[in-house]
């Protein structure tokens, strides 16, 4: 399903965040990543995520090999890729219910039945009688909670999370990652970037640690 | 995914497009009216070469063409030529004048002591044809076709004023045709750097949609109809300022013609150029918008 190898990301000024990582991640697999701040977590899931390409090496998602895909092809790509962004990138001038239709507008769904599916992933998250505020109006947790409605909505193929729970409450924090677990449970690929070791050990999955730029177990 | 949800999916690009074009009413319509104006400009040449055209058309009568028949013509193949010409596409009327009826003429033009001092009628019998209008080329190829005959001696025409006139409706209709591009141009510029704003305004939403899966042509769409608008909307305000200004024009050469025995007054766009001009419009405006979006597009993300 996810295949890396021999990826590396240079930024410029010269850094190298990934310095010749190999990877497969499974069809159906629920992976965490974890690491220092600074150890590529967030990196690796933009690459797999088609949004940024590696300096060197190739990923592969659903066979596709991302570098070398048009731009006219990575949109339908990233379409099968649910994201959760440590900064939530929200549209802060739309309602909660924009944000989380907008996913499915995009794949052109008649408006009715966008609504329809963006108020139950909200009621899925809790913030189904927030449909109507804006995401300033939400708190730190309740934007993450509308990110991760968002990236659920259009049923991924590959669910991609940066820190998902780092800013909910332990309650919230339970039923989100029930929520991801639900879905991996139907066949859809996990890969959550997380510093929370009892997380991990609470849903089990693969766990791969980044150091220096590599795998490390 | 069916033909009403793509139907639906413009009909709600444009409506975005129209509330982004609400959004900054100040600005939205000093750029309409600078489209207005910028296409008024052409369109209002347009319109008045193609009034000088009509008024032109209606002094043919003295674009009128005196054909001298050879002295061996007599006065029955002059008539007979006289009611063959009636037919010919371009003619209005053809007028036999006989040698003695010239005469006649000349004496009542003040020419009477000149004339009795010649020895007999120097004057040949003739035609006077009336074209159907005062277009040079008719009148060239007419002159052309009677030269050929035969019976003709020699053609005066009244003047070459149609040669003029011709040539100065030509003149208009190529300066029209100039200002049109130039200021079509000029349109869509303004349209793609309104686009280009927005799309810089917008920059967070696009870049969040085209990390979500959004196409290309998904983002470009509202930018399209907005361009849309934009340009049927100064298409109206150009068709608007021509209509304002025949009106105003009127007041003064109503009286002008008046002088001189005329009804003539200016007239307005017909439908016909009328569509043509909102339909320009629009086009130029999606047209600049397509081109910015392409651009800006690619350069921002």
């Amino acid at each position: 399903m996810i295949e890396l190898s021999g990826v590396c990301r240079r930024y410029p000024g010269g850094y190298e965040v990934l310095s010749g990582v190999d990877l497969h991640i499974a069809r159906g697999e629920k992976v965490f990543l974890t690491g220092r701040s600074g150890a590529g977590k967030s990196t690796l899931l933009r690459l797999i995520g088609a949004i940024d390409r590696p300096t060197r090496g190739q990923v592969i998602v659903g066979g596709q090999n991302l570098s070398k895909m048009s731009r006219g092809a990575l949109p339908y790509m990233r379409r099968e890729i649910g994201l959760v962004f440590q900064d939530h990138k929200l549209l802060y001038d739309r309602s909660a219910l924009d944000n989380v239709m907008l996913p499915l507008l995009i794949r052109e769904m008649p408006r009715a039945d966008a609504q329809r599916r963006a108020r139950a992933a909200l009621d899925k998250v809790g913030l189904r009688e927030r449909e109507k505020a804006v995401p300033v109006t939400l708190s730190g947790g309740e934007q993450q909670r509308l990110c991760i409605a968002r990236a659920v909505v259009a049923h991924p193929h590959i669910l991609l999370a940066d820190e998902p729970t780092a800013n909910l409450d332990e309650a919230y924090a339970r039923d989100i990652m029930d929520l991801f677990m639900a879905f991996n449970s139907t066949g859809t690929t996990l890969v959550i970037a997380t510093h929370d070791h009892d997380l991990i050990a609470r849903h089990g999955g693969r766990h791969v640690a980044l150091e220096g730029g590599r795998v490390s177990g | 995914m069916s033909t009403s949800a793509v139907l639906q999916h413009h009909r709600d690009s444009a409506r975005v497009a129209w509330l982004r074009l609400r959004q900054a009413p100040v600005a939205s319509l000093f750029s309409i009216l600078v489209i207005g104006i910028a296409l008024a400009l052409p369109a209002g040449l347009y319109l008045l070469v193609d009034n000088l055209q009509r008024a032109a058309g209606g002094l043919a009568t003295q674009a009128e063409m005196t054909v001298f028949l050879k002295k061996e013509v007599d006065a029955a193949d002059g008539q007979a030529m006289a009611l063959a010409l009636q037919k010919l596409r371009g003619v209005a009327s053809a007028r036999f004048v006989d040698r003695d009826a010239g005469l006649a003429e000349l004496e009542r033009g003040g020419l009477e002591e000149i004339l009795t001092v010649l020895p007999q009628n120097p004057l040949p019998h003739a035609l006077v044809i009336q074209p159907a209008r005062a277009d040079a080329a008719l009148l060239d190829k007419l002159e052309q076709d009677l030269r050929a005959r035969s019976e003709v001696d020699d053609i005066a025409r009244a003047s070459d004023w149609t040669r003029r006139l011709d040539a100065l409706v030509r003149f208009g209709n190529t300066l029209a045709a100039v200002l049109g591009w130039l200021l079509g141009l000029a349109m869509a510029a303004i349209t793609g750097n309104t686009i280009r704003l927005q799309i810089y305004a917008l920059r967070e939403e696009i870049e969040v949609s085209r990390l979500i899966g959004a196409t290309d042509r998904f983002i470009r769409r509202p930018f399209l109809f907005f361009g849309l608008y934009q340009g049927l909307l100064g298409g109206l305000a150009a068709w608007l300022l021509t209509l304002l200004a025949v009106f105003a024009l009127n007041l003064s050469v109503g009286e002008f013609a008046k002088s001189y025995g005329s009804d003539f007054v200016l007239t307005p766009l017909d439908v016909l150029s009328s569509l043509a001009l909102l339909g320009g419009a629009s086009l130029l405006g999606l047209a600049g918008a397509w081109l910015s979006v392409q651009y800006t597009l690619r350069r921002l993300i």
